[in-house]
């Protein structure tokens, strides 16, 4: 199907996106970014907004850098930026392995990081980066700069603490110290297709012992996050299988997941278990 | 209704002078507007491929960007890939490999192919199953448009030895 009728307004600058952002919030507008989510939503009709502004053409939002112990992404980086390492380190590496899950080669030309924050789909896979790893969401409105912590970020499938007129101009992930170790697995029927399930887990070695261990769900319930329960079972322990199907149990305890004509809750209980237990299995340095 | 607006897309080095809503994809715009009709258009909602089109090199989903976007970028479709009267290379090796059957989702391949080859002419064969597991062939040639490909790609490293 073809979108709904919308005023375009393209921004060059931040300052004048949240400006124009102020004017057409009230009158239903919204950001687009790469788009690859929001223009799949106009053709179907489930969203059909009157004005968009549109961030492609903003120089600045562009940039990934490192910061203060932080990589910081920029609103209109794309997923492509990520096939290479953006930084040298650990989580450099983690989010070059992440990135060949997201949709396809061409989709992730034009999709960004910070479009799939603010859109928060439950399978998403940067939005389960960022609440496993703690990232910062850096919200931009003329009513000033707020930052919010990922723990606070997420409010449910696609609903996020952003507010109809702050745009996402950044987020900031802190980097893996040396020494970390992460893996990343996803389960989906077809190549390409969103996960029906994904686990995110990372510790720091310390002489053979796990230390600061994270583990992460996605796709499973309505918005990604950390197990608690699983991840006490790691400090101290050696990195083992009988540790990794522990913690994987403990996850598949914990979860609530979502179910739907073709998956049933059971299913996907055991099914992030496996998750969880491959990404160990898979964690690289 | 949104008013139209005048817009310039560059395709295939020829500028176009056209007026759309800001509603109109690039892909209505290329074959409605332009006249381009090479570009298919088969789900309209970025998941089969068939309308994929370069944008300054880069494969892209046409019918997921709006016309107006697309000013100021360097496009390139399907029409752009034949020069004086000779098929591109990767269009004679999906005919001698039998890369196509129906042909709707070829034009999409060829470019998403060509795109891929010039970023990447070396390309293993693990990242080229994963760029072509991109788009959707429903004849299922997929082997042959695999064969197709590194056809070309192989042919490419040996001339640049």
């Amino acid at each position: 199907m073809k979108a709904g009728s919308f005023e375009w307004h393209p921004a060059r600058s931040a300052d004048e996106a949240v400006a124009l952002l102020a004017e057409y919030a009230p009158q239903d507008g919204r950001v687009i970014a790469g788009g690859q989510s929001l223009v799949p939503s106009m053709a179907l009709r489930l969203a059909f907004p009157a004005h968009l502004i549109d961030i492609n053409g903003v120089e600045e939002f562009s940039r990934v850098r490192v910061e203060a112990g932080e990589l910081v992404v920029g609103a209109c980086v794309r997923h492509a930026a990520f096939h290479q390492p953006v930084e040298p380190g650990p989580l450099g590496r983690l989010l070059s392995r992440v990135v060949h899950d997201i949709a396809h080669w061409p989709i992730r030309q034009r999709g960004t990081f910070c479009g799939s924050l603010a859109n928060a789909d439950p399978a998403s896979e940067w939005c389960l980066v960022a609440a496993t790893l703690g990232a910062r969401m850096v919200a931009r409105s003329v009513r000033g700069t707020r930052v919010i912590e990922a723990a606070d970020w997420f409010h449910g499938i696609m609903t996020t603490a952003l507010a109809d007129d702050e745009l996402l101009a950044e987020v900031r992930i802190p980097l893996l110290p040396t020494g970390s170790r992460a893996g990343f697995y996803e389960f989906s029927r077809r190549a390409g297709d969103y996960a029906l399930a994904m686990a995110l887990v990372a510790w720091r070695d310390d002489g053979g012992r796990m230390r600061e261990g994270r583990i992460g769900t996605g796709s499973i319930e309505v918005q990604p996050r950390r197990i608690a329960t699983a991840e006490a079972l790691l400090d101290g322990r050696p990195a083992s299988a009988e540790a990794f199907a522990e913690a994987a149990a403990a996850v598949s305890a914990a979860v609530d997941p979502l179910e739907d004509f073709h998956t049933s809750a059971g299913y996907r209980r055991d099914l992030i278990g496996t998750a969880v237990r491959r990404a160990f299995e898979q964690a690289g340095d | 209704m949104a008013t139209k607006m005048a817009i310039t897309l560059h395709v295939n080095g020829t500028e176009h002078e056209v007026r759309v809503e800001p509603r109109r994809t690039l892909s209505d715009a290329l074959r409605t507007d332009c006249g381009l009709t090479g570009t298919n258009v088969g789900c309209e909602h970025g998941v089969c491929g068939a309308c994929t089109v370069l944008m300054d090199g880069v494969p892209v989903r046409s019918c997921l960007i709006f016309a107006v976007q697309a000013q100021g970028h360097e496009l390139r479709t399907v029409e752009g890939l034949a020069s004086d009267g000779a098929l591109h290379p990767l269009q004679q090796a999906f005919i001698d490999n039998h890369a196509l059957q129906c042909g709707f989702c070829t034009s999409g391949f060829l470019m998403l192919s060509a795109g891929t080859l010039e970023q990447q002419p070396d390309i293993d064969d693990e990242a080229l199953r994963e760029v072509l597991s991109s788009n959707l062939c429903r004849c299922t040639g997929y082997q042959n448009i695999l064969r197709a490909v590194r056809q070309v790609r192989d042919a490419g490293k040996e001339a640049a030895r």
